[in-house]
């Protein structure tokens, strides 16, 4: 292969990434659920106590606690303000205050409020994809 | 007094992979036993495993391109390459006391405070000047400085993305900022396979006395065929993620192309065979071999994961663990192993054989253990009939067994990996800093 070819196809490769990249930073990522309020808040405390080493938000993440993207519509939040409140044997009691619960229960609201997950009454097309209608709320 | 930087990085990885093995072990017993040393919870062992386990693969793979620079003695910069190790080092004792302190930024894998991405860059600006200024004079070049190079320049391009989140048009989405997170991450993976691959390739050059190979057009086009993956392969990991479906689709039709690779491999099976048996006394060779081995596994469980009408029911279980482990320890670490074995000319010993066995059984067990979970769990969250601690419950026989054999695998690496350090004291200093008159 002579340096020319290698050229060629290094820099198509390389333009063709930076365009994909800037579809996947606009429209590639259109939300119609930006994050606003409490949930800002939430979202940093979230962060700062590492809760993605045993939680994960749509699948992403780490698997000693449940997946919480949708925990708000499914269990409510008396059953997440008691779990954040107390901790359990396999979570610490992170000694949260009333705001801190109130704005991470904010940030998890949030984010079932974008989607569904896991996926689920699917068809399987036979070239391998899934047709799927998660309902936004 | 010339001081080999290359080597100075071998000894950071090995003292890395030492500490990651140590706090994997904790995680996957807390797993078990979450009482386990609760100063140390499950929260802070997790990203000290995971950081230490990526700072043993980079600093290796960033060791074999010092390595080859010295070799070669075409290194420039020399005291820059001194700067980029000990800011490394400075900044990795930073990360480890954020996180037993508990300070985090709370990214999954980079879980450390973001203001220790600043001196990571400026470390890498540092190894960019040393390898560029000293192999831009080198005409023809064979495909691992393509590798390297790519590597390189990819890390610091990707790094800079992952931490993109700092600024609210990134993160003001959750949809946007996983998908840019996952985005990163697959090419940041992606970079330092460049590192590791470059250094193998550049290993078995030098093991098989032949350097055709390295100038090949198949070489250059399974190159071609990594970097497509690294820019383009990344979206198999959020498919579950409602962002465009253009993402996914890309993705699913790019991460086939892996499966020219894996034809390549059992073409190849009859060769490869060949030469292991020439090779087979070269402990280097055994570790490339074994590493061939888990290239074919895990390259065929990451073309199955791939098609989303599998991952729906893998995703979020531990077959992306599994794929994920078995990359960096199968595929990785081998070849990083047979890197710092050849590197030191290791004599024939029985504590490098013995721990190659016990490292590839209970990896293999390791691996096993995981797929069998993560289906289960997968298949169960799917149908939705059981809980999460329901479905927990129901796995954890083999989640014993994966912690069982987890400490396995960690006790082959320890039996290496004190070997080599062993090895390597006897000659110190004068193998680091050169003798002194």
């Amino acid at each position: 292969m002579g340096l020319s070819v290698k050229r060629i196809v290094f820099f198509t490769l390389v333009t063709a990434y930076l365009f994909y990249t800037s579809f996947v930073y606009t429209e590639g990522t259109i939300t119609e659920y930006p994050i606003t309020g409490d949930a800002i808040e939430g979202r940093q405390l979230f962060r700062d106590k590492n809760c993605i080493a045993c939680h994960q938000l749509y699948g992403l993440g780490g698997y000693m606690g449940p997946d919480l993207t949708n925990v708000m519509s499914i269990k409510g939040e008396v059953y997440v303000r008691a779990f954040l409140e107390n901790g359990t044997q396999k979570m610490p009691d992170f000694s949260l205050e009333e705001k801190e619960v109130k704005n991470l229960i904010a940030y998890l609201t949030y984010v079932d409020s974008t989607s569904l997950y896991p996926t689920r009454n699917f068809e399987l097309t036979w070239y391998g994809t899934v047709n799927s209608n998660p309902i936004k709320k | 007094m010339k001081i080999r930087i290359g080597r100075l990085f071998i000894i950071t990885g090995i003292s890395s992979l030492s500490l990651a093995l140590l706090f994997g072990v904790l995680a996957a017993v807390q797993f078990i036993f979450p009482d386990f040393i609760p100063e140390i919870a499950f929260y802070k062992a997790r990203p000290l495993h995971v950081s230490l386990a990526v700072s043993w693969i980079f600093s290796i793979g960033i060791g074999a391109v010092y390595n080859y620079l010295e070799e070669k003695e075409i290194i420039r910069f020399q005291f820059a390459g001194f700067i980029h190790w000990i800011i490394y080092v400075v900044t990795g004792i930073f990360i480890i006391v954020s996180y037993l302190k508990g300070t985090f930024g709370g990214r999954e894998y980079w879980e450390f405070p973001p203001v220790l991405s600043i001196p990571i860059l400026i470390s890498w600006l540092f190894f960019g000047l040393v390898f560029f200024s000293s192999v831009i004079k080198i005409k023809n070049w064979p495909v691992y400085l393509w590798m390297w190079s790519t590597g390189i320049v990819i890390f610091f391009v990707t790094f800079l993305e992952a931490n993109s989140w700092i600024f609210d048009y990134f993160s003001n989405s959750v949809v946007r900022e996983l998908t840019i997170q996952w985005k990163s991450y697959g090419s940041l993976v992606g970079s330092w396979n460049m590192l590791v691959y470059g250094a193998g390739l550049y290993v078995m050059e030098k093991i098989s006395g032949e350097d055709s190979y390295a100038k090949s057009g198949i070489a250059f086009v399974l190159y071609f065929v990594g970097l497509t993956n690294l820019f383009f392969n990344w979206a198999h990991h959020i498919y579950a993620v409602p962002a465009s479906p253009w993402i996914g689709n890309i993705a699913y039709v790019i991460s086939m192309t892996e499966l020219f690779i894996i034809g390549r491999i059992i073409w190849k099976w009859k060769g490869t065979l060949t030469t292991a048996q020439k090779f087979h006394h070269k402990h280097p060779y055994l570790f490339l071999l074994a590493s061939d081995i888990w290239v074919f596994l895990n390259l065929a469980l990451a073309i199955l994961i791939s098609v989303p009408a599998i991952n729906v029911y893998t995703h979020g279980t531990h077959v992306t663990v599994a794929h994920a482990m078995g990359s960096t320890i199968g595929i990785n670490s081998m070849i990083l192993v047979a890197f710092i074995l050849h590197h030191f000319s290791w004599r024939k010993s029985w504590w490098i054989i013995i721990p190659y066995w016990i490292i590839n059984i209970s990896l293999l067990c390791f691996w096993i253990a995981l797929i069998g979970s993560g289906i289960l769990k997968g298949v169960a969250v799917v149908e939705g009939t059981s809980s999460f601690q329901e479905i927990m419950i129901s796995i954890e026989p083999i989640l014993k067994f994966f912690m069982y054999s987890g400490a396995f695998l960690a006790l082959g690496f320890l039996i290496l990996l004190f070997h080599l350090l062993f090895e390597f004291l006897q000659d110190f200093p004068e193998n680091i800093f050169g003798k002194t008159e």
